[in-house]
């Protein structure tokens, strides 16, 4: 069995019940509030400290060389509960020549900002982290076009962010290696 | 002692039906769906005689969004957003019963510092629907003062919530098998000091409230729900308590490691309004006894169970460098989390009531059914009951002493 606690009450006592105890205490723990720090911001003026790992505005990011990251594999699109992601994977174009070896590039990358709910699933499941979610909590726009944002959009938004692994750029160091790097390259110009 | 069969079962048709069988000196009344005492969007239809309600229909269903149906068509994980928005006030809560529900289907061991998580979380989630429960349930009773009391502290929670899960409302922070991210740096130290605040604003609540005059008379003796009652017509939480039975599934069928907290179920005496504010108050203080317990004790390890290898996706550091868990994070992102065939139910004590899943497995990632024992809905059903015989102006303070969610209720 639970432990219990039994909530008694007592009988209000006279003083109680002229209500003037109550007028005081009341008034006193009201006035003691006008002195405390105040707990409210002035929203437009001051903004709130966003933590690191904020929820915001899903991004796009770049990696420092200022390539793109994803490679459309379409994994967030799966993901997304609401189903506010919608990418079209196409080839990589034929100017970037040091990512000829990478197979796909989305040819376009759409997120409906009136559709997501910033749960994070799409930065979570990317195996190239590709999509952030950063600091921007505030979005707005006039019209239902002006929220939905496409790859241009989504890549203006995320900036670069630092990789940890250059995954592409070890992966064709590793093909070179075993003389490997100009096959996968003709795979790529047949698509 | 009521027998459950006096529970009256109808649907919208009929009620609306009866609700036009107004005897002429009567008044028939609608309150809602959209009003501020409702807390959502409850509509009731009340009949009048001078002031006093001598019938109350309640019509929910506008906020229904069919979660359940949802469910069948989404993996295990993609459920978890969706479980934020049941009882939004406390969705992590939600989120945590909901994952032990699934966990319990597939019988997976989950480490102690996941379990501690998971159960300081739950009780965060308790303290801030409370917070909000006794802040609006004093203003409905004309105390406005509280209120804000009340939410300054919800707003430092929020602060919590958001350094943790990464955003303040749609939390979405537990997986199957795990949590999404171990607790930051010094987080643990901002509970703590929180849990060192908030004695204080409990202590202006009290003088504010709990022996105030005015409040106690709109309360005393109003909405009183006797036991029979309340095992009838199957309420749980602090309005089953209040109703003087002791029944916390912290403590009868413990989960997330309650076990080991020591912690004190309060009950109350004659289960009317004053008692719902007195339990939950009680509760409150409670919980900030068990946080700083698990906060005290909080173990090492790991925040997912690396036994559940086809369940928890791989670490992202692994993903993005090996090819076999990359495999591994597809499968389990496009194919769900694999769970066994079969059926389990699983209660979870929430800030407002017995929250319950009913699962039906058929395998794979997928739920073939997924059923929702909401308390809210549960506790509602007692309005009917209760509300012939009150004034009107009580049904302001009986609905607030209630606590309930729509969002949940109608899910």
């Amino acid at each position: 069995m639970a432990k219990t606690k039994v909530m008694e009450r007592k009988p209000l006592s006279w003083a109680e019940r002229t209500y003037l105890p109550q007028i005081i205490t009341g008034l006193l723990t009201t006035f003691r509030n006008l002195f405390r720090p105040k707990v409210t911001l002035q929203y437009p003026d001051e903004r709130p400290r966003i933590p690191n790992d904020y929820r915001g505005v899903p991004t796009l990011v770049k990696d420092p060389n200022e390539r793109e990251k994803c490679v459309s594999c379409q994994l967030c699109e799966f993901v997304c509960p609401p189903k506010a992601i919608r990418i079209t994977p196409g080839a990589i174009s034929t100017e970037e020549t040091d990512r000829t070896h990478v197979e796909k590039a989305p040819k376009e990358f759409e997120i409906n900002m009136l559709r997501c709910i910033y749960c994070g699933y799409c930065e979570e499941v990317c195996p190239e982290e590709a999509i952030f979610l950063q600091d921007i909590y505030s979005l707005n726009g006039y019209t239902r076009e002006q929220m939905q944002f496409n790859k241009e959009k989504l890549y203006e938004l995320g900036g670069v962010l630092p990789d940890q692994h250059f995954k592409w750029d070890k992966k064709r160091a590793a093909a070179e290696k075993i003389g490997l790097g100009s096959s996968s390259d003709e795979e790529t110009e047949e698509e | 002692m009521s027998r459950i069969e006096e529970v009256s079962i109808g649907d919208a048709a009929s009620r609306s039906a009866a609700a036009d069988e107004t005897k002429p000196d009567r008044m028939a009344l609608n309150v809602g769906p959209s009003h501020p005492t409702t807390h959502g969007v409850l509509r009731l239809i009340m009949e009048l005689d001078g002031d006093v309600i001598t019938k109350c229909d309640p019509v929910i269903g506008y906020l229904h969004r069919g979660d359940e149906k949802i469910a069948e068509n989404m993996t295990y994980n993609q459920f978890v957003t969706f479980t934020d928005r049941l009882d939004y006030i406390s969705p992590l809560a939600n989120n945590v019963a909901y994952a032990l529900a699934v966990e319990s289907l597939a019988d997976i061991e989950i480490p102690e510092r996941c379990q501690a998580i998971r159960a300081l979380v739950c009780e965060l989630a308790r303290l801030s629907s409370h917070m909000l429960g006794l802040g609006v349930y004093a203003m409905d009773a004309g105390a406005w003062t509280p209120f804000f009391y009340a939410f300054t502290e919800r707003e430092k929670l929020y602060t919590l919530f958001e350094e943790l899960t990464g955003a303040r409302f749609t939390t979405s922070y537990t997986r199957i098998g795990g949590v999404v991210r171990d607790v930051p740096d010094g987080w643990l130290g901002r509970v703590s000091k929180f849990c060192d605040d908030l004695p204080n604003t409990l202590r202006d609540f009290d003088k504010l409230l709990t022996r105030n005059r005015i409040f106690l008379e709109r309360t005393e003796g109003i909405g009183v729900i006797s036991r029979e009652d309340a095992l009838a017509y199957g309420l749980t939480g602090p309005n089953l308590r209040a109703s003087g039975v002791d029944f916390d599934l912290r403590k009868d069928r413990p989960y997330c490691g309650y076990e080991k907290y020591d912690f004190e179920v309060p009950i109350g005496t004659t289960g009317d309004c004053y008692d719902r504010y007195l339990v939950r108050m009680e509760e409150v203080r409670q919980s900030v006894h068990i946080v700083r317990q698990i906060v005290d004790s909080f173990p090492d390890g790991l925040w997912y169970s690396e036994e559940a290898k086809k369940i928890f996706p791989p670490p992202k550091d692994k993903i993005l460098t090996s090819m076999e868990e990359l495999i591994q994070n597809f499968m389990i992102v496009t194919e769900g989390p694999q769970m066994p065939e079969g059926e389990v139910y699983f209660e979870a004590e929430n800030p407002k009531g017995a929250l319950g899943f009913f699962l039906v497995s058929k395998g794979g990632g997928v739920p073939y059914r997924l059923k929702i024992r909401a308390p809210s809905f549960c506790n509602l059903s007692i309005l009917e009951k209760m509300l012939p015989g009150h004034m009107l102006t009580d049904v302001t303070v009986i609905l607030g002493s209630l606590d309930f969610v729509m969002g949940e209720c109608d899910r």
